[in-house]
Order: C-alpha cells, then sequence, then structure tokens
C-alpha cells in the first residue's frame, strides 16, 4: 500500500495521497477525530473509487473518516473545498443538454420580447441577459424543480451581484447576503404560490397550499446552497484551498459555545439535543441498574443451588433499587446567560423520567418557580419558551442579583430541600456588585445531598469584573464550566 | 485475497433494485466499498429507516444466507461466539469412565477429546465465519449491549477471527459481508467504530420515498404516491417526538389503497393520520400545522398584497 498507484494521478499531476494528507489535516483542525487507522482505509479506499465519480467518491471519503452523524455538515464543507472545484462539471459545457435547454429559454425569452439575438452556446449566452431575464428564467428553474438550471443561475446570479473583488477580505456571508438581496427570494416564493393557485383547476385545499408551499421552500434552499457554493468556488478559486478552509472552518455542533452561538448554530443545538438526551437517559438507566449488586437474595440462590446438588455455589442478590435523586434548577436568565439556561433546564427536563422529581426555578433578580410550565406538557420546546415569556423574575431592575434570588428561594422553597436533593446552579456569577449572600449556598450544601454549580463562562472569566464565582465555590460540592453540550453532557453523566 | 462480489458501484446499486430496495449513491457506493475492503459496515440511522433491510437485501442480493445476532443488554460470549456443550462432554466422561480404569494416558486423550469441534456449540459469530457457503452476517441494535460486550466483537470485526483458549484460532474461511446497525441510543466505542465503515441512513428525500412507495405498494397510482411522498415529508419537517419512518409511510399508503382513496384531502388525513404518527401531541401538532397552514398563509398574503 505504500508504492503509489499511477492511476491515482489528478488531471493536474497532483498526486492523491497529498491532496487527501491535506484534506485529512483539515479535518482534524475542524475537530473531527480521524485516527490512523481511518486515514489509511481512507488512502485504500479512494483507490477503489473512481475520482471522477465525485459523489461516490465523497460517500467513500466519509464512510472511513467520518463516524458521527453530527460532523457530517462540517465534513461536506472540507470536502468541497478541497474536491468539489477540480473538476470538468464545473465548465458549463456548450454541448450539453444543460447549455441547450438555456438556449432554447433564451431564444423564447427573446421571441417573447420580440427581440432577436444571436449568442451561441450557453454560458455565453447567459452573460448578456438583462437581469429581467434571469429574474424570469430563476422562476422557471424554480418551478420545474430544474436543478441543472437552477445552477446556472446560481453562477449568474453570483456573477452578476456578488460584486466579487479578488483579494478582497471579506467572508463568504458578505457575498451571499448581496446575492440574495438581489434575488428577493421570499416574494419569489409568493410568486411561485400565486402561479401555483392559478394553474390548478380548482382553488387550492389547505393540504395542498401547503404541499406546494414545502416544495418551493425546498427548492429554494436548494437554489441557496447552489449560490453558497458557487461562491466559495470562486473564493477558493482566488483565496486556495486551505486558506479558504481555515475560514470556512465552525464547530461542530457540541463544541458550540452557548453563549456566543449564532442564531444558525442554535438551531444546530436545538437539534443536536434530542439525540443527546436521549443517549443520556438510557446510560443514567443503565448506571443505575448495572456495577452494583442489591443484597443476597436467598430464596433465588437457594432455587439455584438445587443444579449444584444443594450446595450454594452460586449467589444470587436482588436487584438494585436505588433511590432516583430529586433535581432542583436554580437559573440565572438574565440575557447573558439566558440560551444556556434555556438549554440545560432543556435537557434536564428531556431525561427527567431519570429523576424522581424535577423542580425548575428562574431568576434574574427576583426568583419564581416554573415547575407548573412542564408538568403534563409534552413539547419541552415549548415550555421552555413559555418560561422566558411568563415567569415572574424581575424585582427592581433586572439586572442579575443572586445574592437576593438566593435569599428569596432559600426563605420560600429552602424547606423542600432535603437529603435527597441535588441542587443546580445555573450562571455566570455576575452579580453586579451586589451582595452574595454566600450563606445561602452554605446552608443550602447541609441540607442538600449535592449542590453543583455550572458556569457558562470559560475558567479563566471567573472572578474577573464582578463575576463572584469564587464566593459560592467553596460551598459547592462541584463547580464545572459547561460552555458547549460536550462539556453539559459530562456533566449530567456524573449526576446520580 | 477473495474475489470481489460486485463489479461497480452501479452494478450494486441495479442488484439491489432487483430485489425492491432502493439504495442512493452513498448506500451502493458503501456497500461496493465495503465488499473491497473487506470491512463491516455500521449503519446508523433513526428507526424504521430500512437498516436491517439493507442486510437483508443485500443478502437476498448474493444469494447469500443471513445469519443475524440480535443484541441486547447482557449479551455474553456464550450467545455470541460459542459455548462448550457441557451435558454432552459429561456423557463422554461417563462413557470413558465406564469402559475401563482410567489411567493418566487416557485422561490427556479424554481432555483433549472433550474440547474439541465436537463438543462446540456454534453460535452466530463463529458460525458465519466457519461456514462454506457465502453468509451475510447482521449484528443488530449493536448499541445495546454493554460497552464491555462490545469488545468480544473487535476480534471478528478486524482479523475476521474466533480465538477459543482450548482450541486456538479458528480463522475465517471466506469472508463474510458483516452488517452492524444501531439506533444510536449511545455512543460506540472508538475501537469499533474505527473497524467499520460508517453509513448514516436517513430519511429518503421525497423522489426516492416515491420510489419506495411505488415499489412496495405496487397497485397504487403515482399521483397517490406522490401526494404521499410530499404528505409524508412536510410532516418529518415539523418538530415531532418521533417522525413517520418509512414503514409507516408504506403501512399509510396500503390502506389509503385498501381503503380506495385516490387523492387525501385533510378529512383522509385526519382520520387515517395515526398510522404515521403514534403520539397524541404529535397528532395534535400534525394535524394544526397542516390545516391551520392556510388561514395563516392567506392572511399573509393579504397582508403582503396590502403593504405592496
Amino acid at each position: 500500500m505504500t508504492e503509489t498507484d499511477p492511476d491515482l494521478e489528478l488531471g493536474a499531476g497532483e498526486a492523491i495521497s497529498e491532496l487527501l494528507a491535506g484534506f485529512i489535516q483539515e479535518l482534524r483542525e475542524a475537530g473531527l477525530p480521524v485516527s490512523l487507522t481511518e486515514n489509511l482505509d481512507a488512502m485504500e479506499a479512494v483507490k477503489h473509487i473512481p475520482l471522477e465519480d465525485r459523489e461516490a467518491f465523497k460517500y467513500a471519503l466519509a464512510a472511513t473518516l467520518v463516524k458521527n452523524n453530527s460532523h457530517w455538515r462540517a465534513f461536506e464543507t472540507v470536502f468541497e473545498v478541497y474536491f468539489s472545484y477540480r473538476g470538468p462539471q464545473y465548465e458549463l459545457d456548450p454541448d450539453s443538454e444543460l447549455a441547450q435547454a438555456i438556449d432554447e429559454l433564451m431564444e423564447q425569452l427573446q421571441g417573447d420580447q420580440g427581440e432577436d439575438g444571436d449568442q451561441s452556446g450557453g454560458g455565453g449566452a447567459m452573460d448578456a441577459m438583462t437581469p429581467e431575464e434571469i429574474a424570469q428564467m430563476l422562476m422557471k428553474a424554480l418551478q420545474q424543480g430544474d436543478t441543472g438550471m437552477m445552477r446556472a443561475v446560481a453562477r449568474q446570479s453570483v456573477k452578476r451581484f456578488a460584486g466579487m473583488e479578488p483579494g478582497r477580505p471579506v467572508g463568504g456571508t458578505y457575498y451571499l447576503y448581496r446575492t440574495l438581496r438581489h434575488l428577493d427570494l421570499d416574494s419569489l416564493l409568493e410568486q411561485l404560490m400565486e402561479q401555483a393557485r392559478q394553474q390548478s383547476p380548482a382553488p387550492l385545499t389547505q393540504l395542498e397550499e401547503r404541499l406546494e408551499r414545502d416544495e418551493f421552500e425546498t427548492r429554494i434552499e436548494k437554489l441557496k446552497q447552489e449560490i453558497e457554493s458557487e461562491i466559495r468556488r470562486r473564493l477558493v478559486a482566488d483565496r486556495g484551498v486551505e486558506a479558504m478552509a481555515r475560514t470556512l472552518r465552525k464547530p461542530l455542533p457540541e463544541d458550540i459555545d452557548f453563549m456566543h452561538a449564532s442564531r444558525e448554530e442554535m438551531v444546530v443545538l436545538r437539534k443536536a439535543l434530542q439525540p443527546l438526551a436521549r443517549k443520556l437517559a438510557v446510560r443514567l438507566a443503565r448506571k443505575r441498574r448495572h456495577g452494583r449488586k442489591g443484597p443476597l437474595d436467598f430464596r433465588s440462590t437457594i432455587r439455584h443451588s438445587l443444579s449444584y446438588g444443594g450446595v450454594p455455589a452460586e449467589p444470587k442478590f436482588r436487584y438494585p433499587r436505588p433511590s432516583k435523586p430529586e433535581i432542583f434548577v436554580v437559573a440565572d436568565i438574565s440575557g447573558s446567560v439566558a440560551s444556556f439556561a434555556r438549554f440545560t433546564l432543556h435537557l434536564v427536563y428531556a431525561i427527567s423520567g431519570q429523576f424522581s422529581k424535577v423542580r425548575a426555578f428562574v431568576f434574574i433578580d427576583g426568583i419564581d418557580e416554573v415547575t407548573h410550565l412542564f408538568e403534563g406538557v409534552e413539547d419541552i420546546t415549548e415550555a421552555v419558551h413559555r418560561v422566558n415569556t411568563e415567569a415572574d423574575v424581575v424585582w427592581v431592575d433586572g439586572h442579575s442579583d443572586y445574592g437576593h434570588a438566593f435569599e428569596v428561594f432559600w426563605q420560600t422553597y429552602g424547606k423542600d430541600v432535603g437529603p435527597k436533593t441535588t441542587v443546580l446552579l445555573l450562571g455566570d456569577a455576575r452579580n453586579n456588585y451586589h451582595a452574595s449572600q454566600s450563606w445561602v449556598v452554605k446552608d443550602m450544601q447541609h441540607r442538600a445531598r449535592h449542590v453543583y454549580w455550572l458556569n457558562p463562562e470559560p475558567k479563566s472569566y471567573w472572578d474577573t469584573g464582578d463575576s463572584i464565582m469564587g464566593e459560592y465555590s467553596g460551598y459547592c460540592d462541584g463547580v464545572f464550566e459547561v460552555r458547549n453540550l460536550r462539556q453539559l453532557e459530562r456533566f449530567v453523566d456524573i449526576l446520580e | 485475497m477473495a474475489e470481489p462480489r460486485f463489479d461497480s458501484v452501479p452494478s450494486v446499486r441495479e442488484g439491489l433494485k432487483k430485489v425492491d430496495y432502493l439504495s442512493d449513491e452513498g448506500i451502493a457506493g458503501i456497500v461496493y466499498l465495503a465488499d473491497r475492503l473487506q470491512k463491516p459496515i455500521l449503519v446508523e440511522g433513526p428507526a424504521g429507516t430500512g437498516k436491517t433491510q439493507l442486510a437483508k437485501s443485500v443478502a437476498e442480493m448474493m444469494g447469500a444466507r443471513m445469519i443475524r445476532l440480535q443484541c441486547y443488554e447482557g449479551l455474553d460470549e456464550s450467545k455470541a461466539l460459542y459455548e462448550w456443550n457441557y451435558k454432552k462432554q459429561l456423557l463422554r466422561i461417563q462413557a470413558a469412565g465406564k469402559s475401563d480404569d482410567s489411567g493418566t494416558d487416557e485422561w490427556d486423550e479424554l481432555s483433549g477429546d472433550i474440547f474439541s469441534d465436537e463438543f462446540l456449540l456454534t453460535r452466530p459469530l463463529l458460525e458465519a465465519i466457519t461456514a462454506d457457503d457465502p453468509v451475510v452476517l447482521l449484528i443488530d441494535e449493536v448499541d445495546r449491549v454493554e460497552v464491555e460486550t462490545e469488545a468480544l466483537l473487535l476480534e471478528i470485526l478486524s482479523d475476521y477471527t474466533v480465538s477459543i483458549p482450548e482450541l486456538g484460532t479458528i480463522e475465517a474461511k471466506q469472508i463474510p459481508m458483516v452488517f452492524l446497525t444501531s439506533n444510536n441510543t449511545r455512543e460506540l466505542s472508538e475501537a469499533l467504530k474505527r473497524r467499520c465503515l460508517y453509513l448514516h441512513v436517513d430519511y429518503p428525500d421525497l423522489e426516492r420515498e416515491k420510489e419506495i412507495v411505488l415499489t412496495k405498494v405496487p397497485d397504487i397510482t403515482e399521483a397517490l404516491a406522490d401526494q404521499v411522498a410530499r404528505i409524508v415529508r412536510s410532516i418529518r419537517n415539523l418538530e415531532l417526538k418521533k417522525s413517520p419512518s418509512v414503514s409507516e409511510t408504506l403501512d399509510w399508503a396500503r390502506t389509503l389503497l385498501l381503503l380506495g382513496i385516490d387523492q387525501i384531502d385533510a378529512e383522509t388525513a385526519r382520520s387515517t393520520i395515526g398510522i404515521l404518527l403514534k403520539y397524541q401531541s404529535d397528532i395534535t401538532k400534525a394535524l394544526r400545522e397542516l390545516e391551520d397552514a392556510k388561514s395563516e398563509m392567506a392572511k399573509d398574503t393579504a397582508e403582503a398584497a396590502a403593504g405592496s
């Protein structure tokens, strides 16, 4: 496997093994755990799949290198940058069916407007089109769901509207925004719907309407991807593969920082939460059942001794039934840490079956119990949303006041905290220079089974500025930095 | 090295299609690759997307026997790999004792004898590698066994051998195709993942789902299949506790066919949605979304029209 295969040379004379090495390096940089064996497997795999078959090639690499579905997006991005833009299929071949279709369409359009054109060759013809014609063509492409035509339009619109200049140090999103602004996809969707309504012989039923809309939305989404990919292709040509891969690098879902997640990342996080909760629930349930044995089961031992002639050779034990803990979540939901609190609440409730009772309290400077919002509700997302709108958490000015919130908590609900209770305190401990009232946490630790503090800030920021983490941490059984799902998962694991 | 079983990716795809399994580029490519690299495939994905069916279909396509190991909590060596037939061994010892006085030579002979093939009960994993005929080994729901038990699988997955202390290492007569499926209820160990090719099977896209419905429900009209696939896609787009699986889509299509429906309207959808969705909260949500969509949209459009 060490000898180089001459068949594996790329057109440009670049050995594929070199290209792969860079590719795998980039995957590792992006956080994917690619082991040496997997690296070798990938090298072996590409010998069997022709590079020309881009899709098969991609899946072959993915099968050997990506062993976790949530890493798929990161893989796809890197793959696109490294491999997708090197093929001839990105040149619009004038003889291809697509180009001919475009030509025909062009003629048709120009015929409609009573003009005569003498262009030839699909790519060339498109350059000469007016923006209106492009818009019309886009409409047509979306209506028919024609992928080839969509790609052509995407390329053309990027060329025209993105205003890309070589060497300009702006990200791809800027160009994407500019292109999309010109295309105005929202009103396009309405136009498409309007046409669908007119074309249908009978008025559309609610169901049909909904289905049409979903279909068009999917197509528009596809178009957006085409545009994005075209922008990347141009950027790669301009800046080179390595630089481009570096700018496109995004954190994996489990590494996204709660406090600085963009809207798009939030969606990714929300999606990752559900499977994670399921996994944790299974893990907690198993841990409870295994590893520990209950007291000797005398009856069962005697019964089994019969097969050894009455010698109790194999002692039997009762199933252990360790008590499930009660969980009290006390969460700061002020602006800076709100999303962290939401995720933790969501996760705790998603695995609430593993606890005998879960109660949730939220505060900013006042505190309110929100357990009732979760009771009997099937949709946790909805309940978490209601927490933000309905909880009465502002006492004076709506700036976090941990001291006051804890004090009130202790006065009102402190009697419910018992030796079975595990208290989770969530927040960044940025107290706006109010009194810390850390004696509450001290008393809490006395009475409760465990008190844990989860802080979404990096550890190095603790006790800087108005953060008073240090005053509380001495009274907690554990203080954890929880900035992403990976850390949150690790914490839940120790919860019992 | 064994003869490769498949010529090319398209031929795998064609072959699977012949046994009514509609694969996509990724699935066919990985099956092809698994054969060439002689590696197991770890298939992961939501429930009801045809993970187990893939293994069955590949077996059918190759005309191979399928050996299935269903995993569960508490699965151990004696259920997965092999077991000594104690009763038979006991009989053998007793029979030897009767014939005449046992000396030391005889003891050696006997102890060598009772740990031989004759007294070995093969379990699925051992059976798969000792088989003479072509086999496909399916290790189903591998995420159900404990992490420690996973280690049992590692030897067979990487080297296609089974080591039995008394007998030595048994090597595979031929390399079987191996599929492992997982519902992803827990993270599998790195060691296991490293030895496998990874295939994530997701819900099919619109076109493929329609094709699947058309293939598996032969009498259905194309229009109805299209509508079924579209509605299912819209439902999957919602945030639900449990999205409808492919098998549920098929059940639904069959039901509609039995009821003699050729056009799905809101009323039919309402009365049959229980086949697609199994949670009351999901049903409520889906019906609300699908039916109220129009009133909201009409409002939006009216506003847009008024605004422009």
